[in-house]
């Protein structure tokens, strides 16, 4: 087997499973760049997951046809948003350790799907979705030589889409005042409180984005990746965005480079009984890799990770 | 003054679980279930029925378990959210005791399985432990992909070393149990065992480890305030490490509970038990002292247990309750507005 054939099977699935991954280790950025620990991530891409396969399952019998992933995304997008309010809510305003409100958020959200499931449709799981995001080779750009099939062949739109959005991120968090405002939030409020900046605000804003982020990889996650919503849907790919971010050094590229990469551990993991060479490897090697990744990169091993400067910490105006 | 500080930490609990009840019967309202209906149906059994008192029980041991690691991890000022992980290690570790060693009477065989089961939880809480305290590398994540590491190992180490039919290991041996005829009989036949005894001598043990001796004032110290308690001479470093390593030792121990009391073997796991996330609601609720764990444990293992009637009862789908139990997190997380609310108060009494 060649090289490129190898590389034919890899790259796709890798850029495949990221989308999701991306998108929601974006969201991360959103909330923890403004000083917001969130854990609930997991929990907001279950919401989004839920959200996908329900209302893309209501739009193929309203009649939307293929537009119906597309508006479960709107929906996700939006459910996201508010559902996040409540990590908001206690977490900014109520002074709530934002790891335990993450990790309540988590707990609502498991409960709050099924039971819903359970309720709309009678039992544990949403049924199968017709209308999905499908593979399909990208015009124009397939027909490069080369890097064509291998990067624009038989792959998913949102993929894409995943990656334009951590470009947009960027500029967003790097080159607008929006975002110089969101930096300072999470550096260092009191100073950002004094030049005139609604701390509050600016983090509920942050929240509120990182659930819409979410929400819409939960969302992309269930009309491409599994097709259907159950219990067992989002088992961990939050998680795993979150270490996508740290990984990636709390940066929209970093995230988006480590999002990827991590996809690639986990298509390797699949496809890797295809590959000679890494058929060696073990395959718990491969499934663990994107965690020991991101502990060594903590511990400094992979280049420093810090956080900023002030998170995990509530605000309290006039407490030095 | 005593008793008024007594009843206002008593206050907080209990207001978040009678709204976590109270918002979990408006779910159930405005989705048409009878709340009343399923309410009473839950609590009914969990009071009356042998079966469900026992499962009541058994359910409390491994949530006594993870809910000290929690706790005990939290005294020092670290949020050890690995439990799930050093759980899955101590019940694999467990297992394997129970299946390898043989011919050994059950008064050592059962007290080496489940110090195998700290020791290998311990070892999973030490690696956080140790990178907190020498690359200041926040707990939290280290623990939550630590949990992750021990899911796809454990599942790994079953599935190429210790497969038996059924995507499981083999039964331990009979001498490595912690199940009990008399317990069985006397319940109507659950799955209760001995473990409940092993669960709250750990609770003795933490509460004497930290309140009667130097260590735990020294692990309390730094959980307070690190710069003091290295100012006044104490290792902050080592007491971190300690603790954490404690910490995963009880999760360990939570996993013997499922390896040697409920299940007498260990299962290939897609996902978590949830156990280990549950010991943070144990933990918060019970205000990390040993005497509130095991109530909240208690609160918590009847509201699970109780659930399934309230299923075949009343129909309600038992992830209401996971509700409830993220509600009152929500609720006793958000404790600063019931602490305003107290200040404003009292302000105005004195000036």
């Amino acid at each position: 087997m060649g090289l490129l054939q190898i590389l034919e099977i890899i790259i796709p699935t890798a850029i495949f499973a990221a989308a999701p991954l991306i998108l929601t280790a974006l969201g991360g950025v959103f909330s923890e760049r403004s000083g917001v620990v969130n854990i609930g991530l997991e929990g907001l891409m279950m919401m989004g997951a839920f959200i996908g396969a329900v209302f893309t399952f209501y739009g193929e019998t309203w009649g939307l046809g293929g537009a119906s992933p597309w508006f479960s995304f709107l929906v996700a997008i939006l459910i996201g948003a508010v559902f996040s309010l409540l990590h908001a809510v206690a977490s900014i305003s109520f002074r709530a350790d934002q790891v335990v409100s993450g990790v309540a958020m988590n707990f609502l959200a498991a409960g709050l799907t099924i039971f819903l499931v359970k309720k709309i449709f009678d039992a544990g799981q949403t049924p199968y979705l017709n209308e999905r995001i499908f593979k399909s080779d990208i015009p124009f750009l397939f027909d490069i030589p080369f890097i064509g099939p291998l990067l624009f062949g038989d792959a998913y739109i949102t993929s894409y889409l995943a990656v334009a959005l951590a470009f947009v991120v960027w500029f967003i968090v790097f080159k607008t005042p929006f975002g110089l405002r969101l930096r300072a939030v999470g550096e260092h409020p009191m100073a950002a409180d004094t030049m005139g900046i609604n701390v509050a605000k600016m983090r509920y804003v942050a929240v509120m984005l990182s659930g819409a982020f979410a929400g819409l990889g939960g969302a992309v996650y269930a009309t491409s990746i599994s097709g259907n919503f159950t219990h067992s849907t989002i088992a961990g790919q939050g998680f795993m965005a979150l270490a996508a971010m740290i990984f990636g050094k709390w940066h929209p590229l970093g995230a988006l480079g480590a999002a990827l990469f991590f996809g690639f551990a986990q298509s390797l993991s699949i496809t890797g009984q295809q590959i000679p060479l890494l058929k060696e490897i073990p395959h718990v090697i491969l499934l663990i890799s994107p965690y020991v990744l991101t502990i060594l990169a903590l511990a400094g091993f992979v280049g420093r990770a810090d956080a900023p400067k002030a998170i995990g910490k509530p605000y309290e105006k006039g407490k030095r | 003054m005593r008793l008024q500080q007594i009843l206002f930490k008593l206050s907080v609990p209990v207001i978040a679980v009678a709204l976590g009840l109270l918002v979990g019967g408006i779910i159930m309202m405005s989705s048409g279930y009878d709340a009343f209906y399923a309410y009473s149906s839950l609590f009914s059994v969990i009071f009356t029925d042998p079966y469900y008192i026992g499962e009541t029980v058994r359910q409390m041991s491994p949530l006594i378990m993870s809910g000290l690691a929690v706790a005990f991890a939290f005294r020092t000022g670290l949020f050890n959210i690995g439990v799930e992980g050093q759980l899955l290690v101590g019940w694999l570790a467990s297992v394997y005791m129970g299946i390898t060693v043989e011919g050994v009477p059950a008064f050592i065989h059962v007290p080496l399985a489940i110090l195998a089961a700290a020791a290998a939880g311990a070892l999973w809480g030490v690696v956080p432990g140790y990178l907190k305290a020498r690359f200041r590398v926040h707990e939290v994540i280290t623990t939550i992909m630590m949990n992750y590491i021990a899911l796809h190992v454990t599942n790994s180490i079953i599935r190429n070393h210790m497969l038996a039919p059924g995507e499981r290991t083999e039964d331990i041996q009979s001498s490595a149990s912690l199940s009990s005829l008399f317990l069985q009989e006397i319940t109507d036949y659950s799955r209760l065992h001995y473990g409940i005894i092993v669960a709250i001598l750990a609770a003795v043990l933490m509460w004497y480890l930290l309140w009667k001796t130097t260590t735990g004032y020294e692990l309390r110290a730094v959980g307070f305030n690190q710069h003091a308690s290295n100012y006044a001479g104490i290792n902050v470093s080592k007491n971190i490490i300690l603790s954490m390593c404690i910490s995963g030792g009880f999760a360990g121990v939570a996993g013997a509970m499922e390896g040697l009391g409920t299940y007498q073997y260990m299962t290939i796991n897609a996902a978590f038990s949830g156990v280990g996330f549950d010991g943070i609601a144990v933990a918060l609720l019970g205000a990390n002292s040993a005497i509130g764990i095991i109530l909240a444990a208690g609160l918590f293992g009847g509201l699970k247990i109780g659930a399934l009637n309230m299923q075949a009862m009343a129909q309600v789908p038992p992830e209401l309750i996971t509700i409830v139990i993220a509600l009152i997190i929500f609720f006793v997380a958000s404790s600063y507005l019931v602490h305003w609310l107290r200040n404003r108060i009292n302000k105005r009494g004195k000036i």
